[in-house]
């Protein structure tokens, strides 16, 4: 994984990606604008089609003015850079404790089934991998795809969601439980009158005595 | 401001800007370390430099702790440092343990063994089981050129190589790729390093991940036998250790010394190794029916005897090469005055630079550890990253630290650091346009190429003038610079072993048919034509292969002798092996020359040599001395009047690593001529 893949086309940016590099490169200093060197190889990787070929990391170095090692150094730290050529719908699924927890190696293994090797882009120009925590465990198990999460799923949701992707049909962001971004259940939500919320209120000794009566 | 703290329980004062390991280095107490080295910048990623502060949570590391962050205690009590408790040894017993997780046992294979950081901390601070059940990681090797060799599974991640291309070679060619576990130290996808100083890396790992690639497998630290000498592969002499084994150098080392090299050395004086086993000339030769043919010495003694005889004194001359020692200069001259000829010359390069303006006009006044204290200077027709990295890489360090200004005359060339480029030709060289305004401490550096022009004199003057203007010219400062290339060259100009007059310069002897013997004193630079040659040197190179008689010497690695570095400084050679074959010192071959032709100089032994030498010129005296001059020479020489011409600077070295006869030979330097050349084609 060392040696990235070639473009076989000269990159540069599209005029409206160049505008938006400009702005970054204005938020530094003079002479520090290698600062922008995240938020720049994100504008690249975007415009590539969501990857980093070693012809954009030429371009990026010269365009920051830094050698080029500091610019593949970068690349290769975070893993929001790929470095391989990714699907048109890239599945970054979550790995981590609470999502593997909530069934997360049932997608994986589907993943596997559906699309095949990680890292690798499908005939129908899909790929995944499996990534760190993404951050939103109480929605577990969560897939990143693309732009969005899309939380609470089960194989059969996924399965869905996969086949639509295929079938060039829309795809729901978000939680595909019945329930509002990480709110409890719809089913399970019991929407209490003001009078009840201060009968609870009153009842409530404080919290250490609390918890021994319980 | 200065600190007092308690260290171990002894008291000590220091100044407050230093770190803790600084201070501890000062107490004389060991710090085990990886990552921090004093010449780089801190990374404190190695954290084996733990120690205990009163007060603090956990153990520091001492590398970026500060004193002037140490508190005093809750009632005014001295802060205070412990290095030698149970908690610091476990804390590095820790951080050795998380180190040899990764690292593979191969000490029994590797090159590092025996002058291991790593081994010789594991003796303290190692346990002797791995608590660790899983798989050591491996990584894929690189190749990063000819003369490193990575082993990179061994690499404990200090990241000293990167700190060192960045900071002092300024090439930023290595880099730390991934993350974490997965860590790669590389250069971009693998190119080769194009660093002069790329050897240093080798030196400053720790561990045996970057090892010489020329050395692989070759000898054992502890078989090796260390002499102390000095390298004249360019003219300031860098201070190195020869390691030998039996009758062979098996590498070269760095020396410390902070006035000349501080402890880097350039790529050529480190892998010049292998160009002192071949192509030697371990037989006198003589040239019959055109032929070279092997011969006793008494023989080529003989012949040449006869030689000498048949010619007229005023028709022999002498040329002396770029690494001769001050001594076989010194007899050269002598013998060539019993002869009774007074044409010699030390510039075979065909430089004009003389002595007859003082000391002060042909050496690198503010020294090279004065180029720090320096706030501009003006580079005129040198590209000192070739004629001297080391210096580059002083001058570097001090642009570093910032409020430098540098402007260049002559050629542009990527030096590692910016400079504004101000013309390409002398008439460039004029205080309006150099805006040297509220600079105090200027350097003039003025290469060794400027005086292959006819106006070279005249730039000096010019130069002179313009130092004087700006008052780089004063009695605790004196800006102007010549940066030498050879290293014989200021002993030569010291030992006046120059021509009386502008007809017997070097080339002018090799070219006319008014010299019918010629002496070339490891001279290899220059063609003779027309006449006999006599070459006494220690390569069979362009010098030997015209020659009519041939005779072996010594090289430098070979001898004792005394050399003048660029600044004007005496150092000298220690023999580390002896020559191969029949070669003999070069001070033996010229006293036994003398001898036969009865014109006996009356030297039994090389103290003799020397005490000579030091009678007739006492600047060779003392070792690691400059002798300092006064500036009344310079005053009349920019009187002079100023005739510069129009015509760009150039610079005469074409390859950094094929430089002199030993470089030529080497097989190593070869290889990195390819690939410079190679990466040069590929850039365009």
């Amino acid at each position: 994984m060392t040696e990235n893949k070639k473009n076989n086309n000269n990159f540069s940016f599209t005029k409206e990606n160049l505008l938006l590099a400009e702005r970054e490169l204005k938020k530094y200093p003079k002479g520090r604008e290698g600062s922008a060197i995240i938020s720049i190889l994100w504008i690249a990787q975007r415009q590539n089609k969501g990857w980093l070929s070693s012809d954009i990391i030429d371009y990026i170095a010269k365009f920051l003015d830094l050698p080029q090692i500091r610019v593949m150094e970068i690349a290769t730290f975070y893993t929001m850079f790929n470095l391989n050529p990714v699907g048109a719908h890239h599945f970054q699924i979550c790995g981590t404790t609470p999502c593997m927890l909530s069934g997360s190696e049932k997608l994986k293994s589907l993943l596997y089934e559906e699309i095949g090797e990680q890292s690798s882009v499908s005939k129908d120009n899909l790929s995944w991998v499996e990534v760190e925590c993404l951050g939103a465990c109480c929605n577990a198990p969560v897939i990143q795809i693309n732009d969005d999460y899309y939380e609470d799923l089960a194989v059969t949701d996924l399965k869905n969601i996969i086949d639509d992707l295929r079938n060039k049909k829309e795809i729901k962001p978000g939680s595909y439980k019945d329930r509002l971004s990480s709110a409890p259940d719809n089913k399970n939500i019991q929407i209490l009158t003001e009078d009840e919320i201060e009968e609870i209120a009153k009842n409530r000794t404080k919290p250490g005595l609390e918890a021994k009566n319980a | 401001m200065s600190k007092k703290i308690l260290i171990n329980g002894r008291e000590y004062e220091f100044e407050e800007n230093l770190t803790l390991i600084q201070a501890l280095e000062l107490t004389d107490i060991e710090v085990p370390r990886f990552c921090y080295h004093d010449k780089l910048s801190i990374a404190g990623n190695c954290r084996m430099c733990l120690v205990e502060v009163k007060g603090a949570p956990k153990p520091v590391a001492s590398c970026h702790f500060s004193l002037s962050d140490l508190r005093p205690g809750p009632n005014g009590e001295l802060p205070e440092v412990l290095t030698n408790t149970d908690q610091v040894h476990n804390a590095r017993k820790g951080a050795m343990e998380f180190l040899l997780v990764n690292h593979p046992l191969d000490c029994p294979i590797c090159d590092q063994g025996g002058e291991c950081d790593l081994q010789d901390q594991a003796l303290h601070y190692g346990i002797n089981k791995s608590r660790y059940k899983e798989n050591k990681r491996a990584v894929d090797n690189k190749n990063i050129g000819p003369l490193v060799k990575t082993t990179m599974t061994r690499c404990i991640h200090c990241t000293r190589c990167v700190r060192f291309t960045s900071e002092v070679a300024g090439t930023e060619e290595l880099g730390a790729i991934h993350r974490g576990e997965n860590m790669e130290i590389t250069t971009y996808l693998e190119k080769g390093m194009s660093s002069e100083l790329q050897g240093n890396i080798i030196d400053l790992c720790p561990v045996g991940a970057l090892t010489s690639k020329p050395y692989e497998y070759h000898a054992r630290p502890w078989e090796l036998r260390k002499t102390e000498s000095i390298d004249v592969m360019d003219g300031i002499g860098s201070n190195i250790r020869i390691d030998s084994k039996g009758s062979e150098v098996m590498r070269i080392m760095p020396r410390y010394n902070e006035e000349i090299n501080e402890e880097w050395i350039s790529d050529k004086t480190r892998f010049i190794w292998d160009g002192l086993k071949t192509q030697r000339i371990d037989t006198p030769y003589i040239r019959e029916n055109g032929k070279l043919i092997a011969v006793s010495w008494d023989r080529a003694l003989t012949l040449l005897t006869k030689l000498i005889k048949k010619t007229d004194p005023g028709r022999i001359g002498a040329i002396a090469g770029d690494m001769v020692s001050a001594e076989e200069m010194f007899l050269m001259k002598k013998l060539m005055e019993k002869i009774g000829s007074n044409k010699y010359d030390c510039r075979q390069d065909g430089s004009i630079l003389g002595n007859q303006y003082g000391r002060s006009s042909y050496i690198f006044n503010p020294t090279i550890a004065g180029i720090e204290n320096a706030d501009a200077i003006v580079i005129i027709g040198s590209n000192p990253r070739m004629e001297s990295p080391v210096l580059n890489a002083r001058i570097r360090k001090r642009w570093l630290t910032g409020n430098l200004n540098i402007y260049v005359v002559g050629q542009e060339h990527d030096l590692t650091y910016d400079y504004t480029f101000i013309g390409d030709s002398p008439k460039s060289i004029n205080l309006k346009n150099i805006p040297l305004n509220g600079s105090k401490n200027i350097i003039w550096l003025l290469g060794d190429d400027v005086f292959l022009r006819d106006d070279g004199m005249d730039i000096l003057s010019q130069v002179i003038d313009c130092a004087e203007k700006t008052g780089a010219i004063r009695d605790d400062w004196n800006g102007v610079a010549v940066l030498h290339k050879y290293a014989s060259r200021v002993a030569g100009l010291d030992l006046d072993f120059l021509p009386q007059d502008e007809k017997h310069t070097a080339q002018k002897m090799a070219s006319s048919s008014e010299i019918e013997l010629l002496f070339l004193l490891d001279a290899d630079e220059i063609d003779a034509k027309n006449k006999h040659t006599v070459y006494i040197g220690s390569h069979g190179d362009r010098g030997a292969t015209n020659a009519d008689i041939v005779l072996p010497g010594a090289c430098y690695t070979e001898k004792n002798g005394l050399y003048m570095n660029t600044e004007g400084r005496l150092q000298e050679t220690n023999r580390a092996v002896f020559p191969p074959g029949d070669a003999r010192d070069n001070w033996k071959i010229i006293v036994e020359i003398s001898k036969r032709v009865k014109k006996s100089l009356n030297y039994t032994n090389f103290e003799d040599v020397r005490a000579g030498l030091r009678k007739e010129y006492p600047i060779f005296t003392n070792i690691n001395h400059i002798e300092s001059d006064t500036f009344q020479c310079l005053d009349q020489l920019s009187d002079q009047k100023q005739k510069l011409n129009g015509d760009a600077f150039s610079n005469t070295i074409t390859d950094y690593y094929l430089t002199n006869s030993i470089a030529r030979s080497s097989k190593v330097m070869g290889e990195c001529s390819m690939q410079k050349n190679s990466i040069e084609i590929k850039n365009g």
